[in-house]
């Protein structure tokens, strides 16, 4: 019995990773493999620990190191893709060509590296709706 | 199939063939910050592979090497983003 559970959680966990990878090799730009992949890989290896919690039964330091692992990662991953996003936005990094609103464009101040929710009150010289970030083909975010 | 069996010929190989696809992307990734998620992925997928090494071999002692595996990833992805945040500027 307790070895059809480990087998369904491993083959779960397995497959999320697989999606995951997949995600960020077929997805068509970085936001969009950023949101595929953080989540996915996060309860993957979440259900993979949870193999090894059931694994080592009355262990209470591998449970203990399991519980601790997965707490680490369901705090860290959304902030490490929170920065590493806003970064890549600054950074210039196009969106997809097919993408049909960008809400942020125009809102960043790029000199002092703030959000404003007025428009103009973003100082932001190339605010003219021919030089947004979504990308004119399909080659530039390949 | 016995447990064992199916950890070594299905589980294993499915985590591999994952690390490899994150690798095309990270050989191919368009910008660096395609490259810098494709690393965080790497180690992410890592620590599972770790963790399904430690329930086949019995050795309890390897999930600490996951727990400062996570750690890295963590502080690698958010110095990168920093220092190329602060790259434009100047």
């Amino acid at each position: 019995m307790i070895n059809i559970i480990l087998a369904v959680l491993s083959t779960l966990g397995a497959l999320a990773i697989l999606f995951a990878s997949i995600g960020i090799l077929r997805m068509p730009d970085f936001y969009l493999r950023l949101s595929v992949t953080v989540k996915a890989s996060s309860l993957g290896v979440g259900l993979l620990l949870i193999c090894a919690a059931i694994m080592f039964p009355g262990d209470a330091s591998v449970t203990t190191k399991a519980i601790a692992i997965i707490f680490f990662l369901i705090i860290t991953a959304p902030i490490a893709a929170h920065m590493i996003g806003r970064t890549a936005y600054f950074i210039g990094t196009p969106l997809w060509k097919g993408t049909v609103v960008d809400e942020l464009d125009g809102m960043y101040n790029k000199e002092t590296h703030e959000l404003q929710s007025d428009p103009r009150q973003a100082v932001d010289k190339s605010t003219s709706p021919l030089d947004d970030q979504i990308a004119d083909t399909e080659d530039e975010t390949k | 199939m016995t447990l064992a069996n199916y950890f070594d010929f299905v589980i294993l190989p499915i985590l591999t063939l994952s690390v490899v696809l994150v690798f095309v992307r990270l050989f191919k990734g368009p910008a660096i910050v395609d490259r810098v998620i494709a690393l965080d992925l790497i180690i992410t997928i890592g620590i599972g592979i770790i963790t399904v090494y430690s329930i086949r071999q019995n050795q309890k002692i390897l999930l600490d090497v996951a727990i400062i595996l996570a750690l890295i990833a963590f502080l690698g992805t958010i110095a990168f983003s920093y220092y190329i945040e602060k790259q434009k500027d100047d």
